[in-house]
């Protein structure tokens, strides 16, 4: 008896960047057409495998929609756990999409600046889908390590004095933060002795007094290690000195990194300090919720001093993520999924942002900080001034009305599905259900994010007005490789817009998922293992 | 036993905090190694200390948990050496790379103003 392919299919978004990334090494840099070829198939795979397992969960293939993949045939506990949920497969298919754009967009010239852009994206992209599917805290600190490797590489991807000042902070902050991911991990094995998610989620309730606030000591260092990712304050004053330093397909792709953080908690929180933790029910969601206003406060400041294109947008991602911070720590069930509808729609409008706000400084000042140390030394060959591909008329126009329709979605305003998300984010908030009236930090929340919006529409005014209404306008000559990503990206967020009923069914449907976590531990511990060769002789 | 061993990852850990307060580029690369290896050490105690117990047997059978040292932290410290030395190796081409770019060791790429 073997597993079906559709249970192999939970490993493929994990083997098939490290391969072909592996691949990708070998072939010379002056054949950049194949390479970019090759990864592009890879991500179109991804995609197509991470809809297919989006499918597989919602379709009730797998009991409880909860894949499950035993690495090397080790039952849960023991070894390490692969889970395909609905979170995770949303996740895989948010990091494929993203990821198409951003490689599309680089094919022209941001890939061909530096060597080896190539796999370290997709190495990024393994660190990334890794993180979304496993279920154990170890695995988990080794997919995060090989997400941040890449994203080191990829920071200095171009390598110029800008990149390198924002790297030396940028990975100083995140070797730290993974030392205390690693005390983390350490003190939560030390106490309760397992690493499996599940597992510790079945076993919190019956731990002593003294383990348990050893456990949260742990807890709490895992967390700052998350909050460092995701840029709660004051943890994320390194985001947007590196966002605006990094090439725009990076950041785009970095757009997705601080979720991650936001995600490793959302999982972990909601699993293991549910309402049946017993003592530890709800532990630290206080300070999420405290710290995540502080980040939108902080966010929405940065935003109105900045006077530097990519700092705006780097301050834009420290709103949304604060945001999703804050609705996680409230710790209302129905406040989940508004959440995840945001992440979703913030998650694709920021990257587009960053693509765009790359495109609209190019056209300001046609010389700009694309010259990087690299270039000369590895003798990449192409110009800004000659590059290939087909021009799109009318480009002043297409910036315009694209920079309009970010800055709906950022700002929240009607009728895009940033409007949606605060929407429906509002409504959970004033209806709590049953007799419950309606809570004051709640309210405090409502106003802050009103507030961060307004400061947001403030700011991205301001800076279109600057730019789309000052005089001698240039007429700029767009790629079209370079504008498909982002209308891509805006089609996307007016997508879930107008199909918004079918799309909120299944971040509700997720966030039902969360908050029934005794499934998971039934599912993930009570997985068969394969008989193998060795028991069929007995 | 464990005294000794626990004063000594917090010496080096605070040790390790101190240097990576300092402005140049070198003290915060030695200040990580020693927390990295302070934080090594704790992952590896967290199995307990043991004194002649091996953590693996080749013996037939069943074997006896209480005979036997925690193997699983051994291997989570392997693992965690071998990334953080990667990385700290990493920091290090990058701090050669800025000194070379910059001509300073300052972390911030530049002299701060007299």
């Amino acid at each position: 008896m073997s597993l079906s392919w559709t249970q192999h299919l939970i490993l493929v978004p994990v083997l098939l960047p490290l391969l072909c990334g592996a691949l990708l090494i070998v072939l010379n840099e002056s054949r950049h057409q194949l390479k970019f070829c090759i990864n592009l198939a890879s991500v179109l795979t991804l995609l197509a495998v991470a809809l297919a397992l989006v499918r597989l969960t919602d379709s009730g293939h797998w009991p409880e929609g909860i894949g499950v993949y035993l690495a090397a045939n080790w039952s849960a506990p023991f070894g390490i756990a692969l889970v395909a949920d609905r979170l995770a497969t949303l996740m895989l298919v948010l990091t494929a999409l993203l990821a198409a754009c951003s490689l599309l967009y680089s094919m022209l010239r941001w890939s061909r600046i530096g060597v080896h852009f190539h796999s370290l994206f997709q190495f990024l992209l393994m660190g990334l889908n890794g993180a979304f599917l496993t279920h154990d805290l170890f695995n988990l600190f080794v997919f995060f390590e090989v997400m941040l490797a890449a994203s080191y590489g990829l920071v200095l991807h171009g390598y110029n004095l800008n990149r390198i000042r924002a790297g030396m902070q940028f990975i100083a902050v995140n070797l730290i933060a993974s030392l205390m991911f690693l005390i983390g991990i350490a003190l939560i094995y030390g106490t309760a002795g397992t690493l499996n998610m599940a597992d510790l989620a079945a076993q919190i309730a019956g731990l002593e007094a003294p383990d348990l606030a050893l456990l949260k000591v742990g807890a709490g260092a895992l967390a700052i290690a998350f909050l460092v990712k995701s840029a709660m304050w004051p943890l994320g004053f390194w985001l947007p000195t590196t966002y605006a330093a990094a090439s725009p397909p990076v950041a785009a792709m970095f757009v997705l990194i601080t979720k991650v953080g936001a995600y490793a908690i959302l999982r972990l929180w909601l699993l293991v300090f549910s309402d049946e933790a017993g003592d530890a029910a709800g532990f630290g969601l206080n300070a999420l919720f405290w710290g995540g206003m502080a980040t939108i406060v902080f966010g929405a400041a940065g935003m109105l001093a900045s006077d530097v294109h990519g700092k705006l947008a780097g301050y834009g991602a420290i709103i949304s993520s604060g945001t999703l911070l804050a609705v996680i720590g409230y710790g209302h069930a129905a406040l989940i999924a508004p959440g995840l509808f945001y992440l979703l729609s913030s998650t694709l409008a920021m990257a587009a942002f960053m693509l765009l706000i790359e495109l609209v400084d190019r056209s300001r000042n046609p010389v700009q900080a694309l010259l990087a140390v690299t270039m000369e030394a590895f003798q990449v060959e192409e110009t800004p001034d000659e590059l290939v591909g087909v021009s799109i008329p009318a480009g002043f126009a297409f910036l315009g009305v694209s920079f309009a329709l970010c800055a709906l979605i950022i700002a929240g305003l009607p009728p895009l599905s940033g409007f949606i998300a605060k929407f429906t984010l509002f409504h959970a908030l004033l209806n709590p259900g049953g007799d419950a009236a309606v809570s004051t930090s709640g309210l405090i929340l409502m106003v802050v994010v009103i507030l961060s919006g307004l400061a947001a529409i403030i700011a991205l005014m301001q800076f279109g007005v600057r730019t789309f209404w000052a005089s001698g306008a240039v007429t700029v000559r767009l790629q079209v490789t370079e504008v498909i990503p982002i209308a891509v990206l805006l089609v996307l967020c007016m997508g879930i817009t107008v199909q918004a009923g079918p799309v909120f069914g299944f971040v509700e449907r997720t966030s039902a998922d969360l908050h029934q976590p005794g499934r998971y531990i039934e599912r993930v511990l009570n997985e068969p293992v394969v008989p193998g060769v060795l028991d069929k002789g007995n | 036993m464990e005294i000794t061993i626990a004063i000594a990852i917090g010496v080096m850990f605070g040790s390790g905090v101190w240097l990576i307060l300092r402005p140049r580029s070198f003290q915060l690369l030695i200040g990580l190694l020693l927390m990295s290896f302070a934080v090594n050490l704790f992952i590896f105690i967290m199995g307990r200390l043991w004194v002649d117990k091996p953590p693996l047997t080749l013996a037939e059978g069943a074997p006896d948990p209480a005979a036997f040292a925690d193997p699983l932290t051994q291997a989570l410290v392997l693992t965690a050496i071998v990334i953080g030395f990667a990385t700290t190796a990493l920091y290090l081409v990058l701090m050669i790379g800025s000194r070379g770019v910059t001509g300073t060791d300052h972390v911030d790429g530049k002299e701060p103003d007299q």
